[in-house]
């Protein structure tokens, strides 16, 4: 190894060595490479949870500052979770006490107090833990230099969550700059097993410095398979409530079951439901990130006292903290990413070197084989690998002015930097002075703010903020997480207040007084909303009226995909249950099954309407964009389409006309050409367009409760700027940004796109009788989404005719 | 032209898809809260810089409007700018835009909270304006009746199959209209908001907009 410094013994202080020695372990081999290649300006190290990757992170930061030497911050720490950050500071402190080092550490994320926070910027300790949002914020200031001027070392957590981010984009910005301040800092990231390494080292390390990787000992394959039950799972839906009974088996054999859903609304559907049927009283609680966080610390807390034995949660606890003794962790629903299903494995096991123990549970029988897809692809050790992207403008917008904020800057100095960071390195000299002009006059093609610029250039070139009192303002904004508009709920204030979690403010606005729905496991009777709070009642209801509320839709992976249409080029399939089998083969029988280079389309009339298939397997998002743009063309051609409904794989639409010829709808210039006029007017795009607008810093976040208690609405529609904009300023960069963030984003264009290119022309029409085996269930599928146009009209039309017929009012 | 006539204090009144109201007898023609400048004061009080074209935009529909109606008379019933140093850093294509419009006809600016002063543009300026037997003034005067006003900028909400949508409206009763505000970055209140409420006597009417070249739709206003 060409970076190894044989100055770096892998050798520890004798106060290291020998806290090690005292508790009997010894250092695992990656962590005394870690120590070995130390001097390396980039090391990236891959192991599974439980592998000590923290200590290995830190290690060499304690021997560096054993001696008490080093005046001021010497390690960064940057965590994607605040918690995390908090979670680290116990870990790492009680063994640095126990050793007798002098080494300061503490934490900054949003909840440290403001005065920690002036003090820490005087005077900082030796390991700062934070998160890129609090970073960001560090860097804005004008002392950043003083303060980061000693600093040798940046250790990024869970890098491989924030690599797919902006937070992760935000943050490789934020490092370029620390690079500046102190040359020489050495980077090093931690990262969970991913399909990709050298994608995640490419954004690590800085352009166009060398990224060692690690790759710890992987451990032992899971032990991971699928929960079978005796009643096979239903043709559709999502919940998994069919298994409930073999749920609850599992949890009383094993200690501690961690039972992840892919959404809010079913974690809270599924646990209702399993209160329904567990008689013996086992401690089982709710976790998600809708919940109130007094709610969500009552369960943590009881969690780590041991107290449950079971949680039933989402992603919200999905990275790395350490839940105590999990020994089984139960999947509901098809994963949909694998290397999402393998961190979530990884939780339940923080032991090194023992097999982690998870089971799946399908939700329904077309994800028995999504199920089985996942698996082989776990056991072949192949994860999902879609790291590689160009940096978001709307990112490096803010970044411009977090830098204005610092001080004054070089528009030359500025680049040369921001292409120091992987994600930027292709950004051209054009698009980044688009951008900077954005950041100081607004980026108009009509000059209105001569005037009120906000930044403006010296006469000695250098750019300046022009008012600097506008830099609170600024620093109030950082951050790129944009989350919907939420609204509290909470019990009325007769009934103590108590809050219960959030809920999201369109799914508020469709609330009438009455209606009850879930949340935190309870059902609750909207009574009305006060002060922008969703207030409710307590309810004897046992089932909720309205069901759901939103929650993020996960796409099935392309990976996956893939190796589901694999699955359906065998002959036969040994290894699914009989009734799964059946299926396929009734399906290749009376039409065929999906293959990846070719578009299998199935028409045919089911219940006096025309049907038609698409088996795109583009995931949900293109799938849904599919059925917006194929009903847009269908409406054109008076095809007279009456709605549609969108799944992982595939897309049905009904109408009042069979579709004819449908390569002629699924040609791919005809789809681009439907494509530009739709997205233009799309509330996608417009939802899009002001989350897009907030980061690049357009508009302002919205402050809780700020201008709207009075009702008066002193703020007025982001879809109103958005239209604006498109009517007199069609060219301007946040019009650009917003197509390319929304492509792939919630659009997902991109995806239909390359399933067209590799189609070509090789579509199957299969016109046919009567509904397919592999239609049937899109039939029960939720959400599916009516076309307002001219089938309306039409059907009107011939309501009024046959009523006139049967009054014998016309012959 | 897609409006919806309706009677007040005897008068037959158009309510426009814009939100403007045409008395067709007097061939009068009145928007209000037109907030002209609205992006130019943003700028200058908290540093954001917003698309700098509403003033156009705003313009562009009163132009249509008085291209549809042929007006003898105008009134702009009061915060017709966002603040008095917005009308004066009004462009100078915007000005002439404005003062081909005020051009051989009546036209009236009454005073509002925002823009309490006279502004160097041509046209009358005034407190308030009553014709015939109506009066034209920026916030409802509760002890008075036969008015026309704007300045809360009501809109109202309507559940339909589920969705909720919200629009712009002009609400009626028997004693006053309260126009929406006309310009094109203004937010609204609700008509079930205290204020309106109190205002406001039964049965009163919401006139929703839909949208441009959407015929307005009455409903019973929501309380």
């Amino acid at each position: 190894m060409t970076l190894h410094d044989p100055a770096m013994s892998p050798d520890l202080p004798p106060a290291v060595e020998g806290w090690f020695t005292a508790r009997g372990w010894s250092v695992h081999p990656h962590q005394r490479q870690m120590l070995e290649l130390a001097r390396a300006p980039c090391q990236l190290l891959i192991a599974p949870t439980g592998g000590g990757k923290t200590m290995a992170g830190f290690l060499p930061t304690l021997r560096e500052l054993a001696d008490g030497t080093h005046e001021g911050l010497h390690t960064l720490y940057v965590s994607p979770l605040k918690a995390l950050a908090a979670d680290i500071k116990r870990n790492l402190t009680a063994p640095v006490e126990e050793m007798g080092l002098p080494i300061r550490i503490e934490d900054r994320t949003g909840d440290t107090s403001s005065h920690t926070k002036r003090r820490q910027r005087a005077d900082p300790p030796h390991i700062l833990l934070t998160t890129p949002e609090s970073l960001a914020l560090l860097i804005s200031y004008p002392d950043a230099g003083r303060m980061f001027a000693g600093l040798e070392r940046v250790i990024v957590d869970e890098v491989h969550a924030l690599a797919e981010s902006k937070r992760g984009d935000q943050l490789m910005l934020a490092l370029a700059r620390l690079s500046k301040l102190a040359p020489g800092l050495r980077r090093v990231g931690l990262s969970a097993t991913v399909e990709d390494p050298a994608a995640i080292a490419r954004i690590l390390a800085r352009n166009p410095d060398p990224c060692t990787i690690l790759e710890a000992d992987p451990g032992p394959d899971p032990d991971i398979g699928m929960l079978v039950t005796e009643e096979p799972p239903p043709w559709s839906g999502g919940g998994g409530k069919y298994a409930i009974p073999a749920v609850l088996e599992e949890v009383k054999k094993h200690k501690t079951t961690l039972i992840f859903h892919n959404t809010r609304a079913q974690a809270e559907l599924f646990f209702h439901h399993l209160w329904l049927i567990n008689e013996d009283q086992l401690p089982i609680g709710i976790h998600h990130g809708a919940l109130a966080r007094e709610q969500r610390e009552k369960v943590e807390a009881a969690m780590v006292a041991g107290e449950l034995k079971a949680i039933v949660c989402t992603g919200s606890l999905d990275l790395g903290i350490d839940w105590g003794d999990v020994d089984l962790v139960i999947q509901v629903g098809a994963p949909k990413n694998v290397k999402r299903l393998v961190q979530r494995i990884g939780r339940a096991n923080h032991r090194y070197n023992a097999p982690s123990k998870a089971l799946i549970v399908p939700a329904n029988r077309f994800e028995l084989i999504e199920c089985t897809a996942a698996l082989d692809a776990v056991r072949a050790r192949t994860l999902d690998g879609d790291t590689d992207h160009a940096g978001p403008l709307d990112v490096l917008c803010q970044h411009i002015l977090i830098c204005a904020c610092a001080g004054p800057f070089a528009a030359d100095d500025l680049f040369a930097e921001i292409r120091s960071a992987g994600a930027y390195t292709d950004l051209d000299r054009a698009t980044f002075d688009r951008c900077l002009d954005f950041c100081a006059t607004g980026g108009y093609a009509l000059r209105a703010y001569d005037q009120w610029q906000r930044l403006i250039r010296r006469p000695d070139g250098m750019w300046t903020l022009r008012d600097p009192r506008r830099a609170t303002r600024i620093r109030m904004n950082i951050g790129t997480i944009v989350d919907a508009d939420k609204m509290a709920v909470r019990y009325q204030k007769t009934r103590g207040g108590t809050p219960l979690g959030e809920v999201e403010e369109y799914f508020a606005s469709m609330l009438r007084k009455g209606d009850t729905f879930l949340i935190g496991g309870k059902i609750v009777r909207y009574e009305g909303m006060r002060d922008m709070v969703v207030e409710v009642s307590r309810t004897p209801y046992l089932k909720p009226k309205i069901a759901t509320f939103m929650g993020t839709k996960f796409a099935t992976s392309t990976q996956l995909s893939d190796r589901i249409l694999a699955m359906f080029r065998q002959d036969d399939w040994p290894n699914l249950p009989a009734h799964t089998r059946d299926w396929l083969h009734l399906q290749r029988r009376v039409s065929r099954l999906p293959e990846r280079d070719r578009l299998l389309v199935e028409s045919f009339p089911h219940d006096g309407r025309e049907h038609v298939v698409a088996y795109g397997f583009a995931g949900r998002n293109a799938q849904q964009t599919l059925g917006l743009l194929i009903t847009k063309r269908m409406e054109e051609m008076g095809l007279n389409p009456m709605g549609f409904v969108s799944t992982d794989y595939a897309t049905l639409i009904w109408g009042l006309d069979p579709p004819g010829d449908p390569t002629l709808l699924f040609s791919r210039d005809n789809l681009i050409e439907v494509m530009e006029d739709w997205l233009a007017d799309n509330a996608v795009m417009k939802r899009t367009f002001k989350a897009s607008a907030i980061i690049a810093g357009l508009i302002d976040r919205a402050m809780p409760g700020a201008a709207r208690k009075t009702g008066r609405q002193a703020t007025f529609s982001t879809d109103i700027l958005y239209d604006t904009l498109r009517k007199y300023d069609p060219d301007h960069v946040m019009l650009d940004i917003t197509r390319q963030e929304a492509m792939r984003g919630l659009v997902d264009f991109g995806r239909i796109e390359e399933m067209l290119d590799r189609v070509g022309d090789r579509i199957d029409h299969m016109r046919l009788t009567r509904v397919t085996p592999l239609a049937a269930p899109l039939f029960l599928e939720p959400g599916r989404i009516p076309i307002a146009g001219l089938a309306d009209q039409r059907l009107m039309e011939e309501e009024a005719t046959r009523l006139l017929l049967t009054a014998g009012l016309v012959k | 032209m897609n409006g919806h006539a309706f009677t007040f204090a005897g008068h037959s009144l158009t309510a426009l898809p814009s939100g403007a109201l045409y008395w067709a007898d007097e061939r009068l023609l009145c928007v209000s809260d037109l907030h002209l400048g609205k992006s130019d004061r943003i700028a200058r009080r908290e540093g954001r810089l917003l698309p700098p074209y509403e003033t156009r935009a705003t313009l562009d529909r009163l132009a249509s409007d008085i291209t549809a109606t042929g007006p003898k008379t105008v009134i702009c019933l009061g915060d017709s700018f966002d603040d008095l140093a917005a009308a004066e850093a009004m462009e100078e294509s915007a000005r002439d835009d404005l003062a081909r419009l005020m051009a051989g006809r009546h036209w009236v600016w009454i005073e509002g909270n925002h823009d309490p002063g006279p502004v160097d543009l041509g046209g009358t300026h005034r407190a308030d304006l009553t014709l015939q037997d109506i009066t034209f003034r920026h916030i409802a005067n509760p002890g008075k009746t036969h008015e026309v006003s704007g300045h809360y900028h009501p809109k109202a909400r309507i559940t339909a199959r589920g969705r909720s949508l919200s629009r712009r409206c002009v609400l009626v009763d028997g004693a006053r209209i309260i126009l929406p505000a006309y310009g094109t970055y203004t937010g609204g209140l609700y008509c079930d908001r205290p204020e309106l409420s109190a205002l406001m006597q039964d049965p009163a009417r919401a006139i929703l907009l839909p949208g441009p070249d959407r015929a307005p739709l009455p409903i019973p206003m929501p309380r």
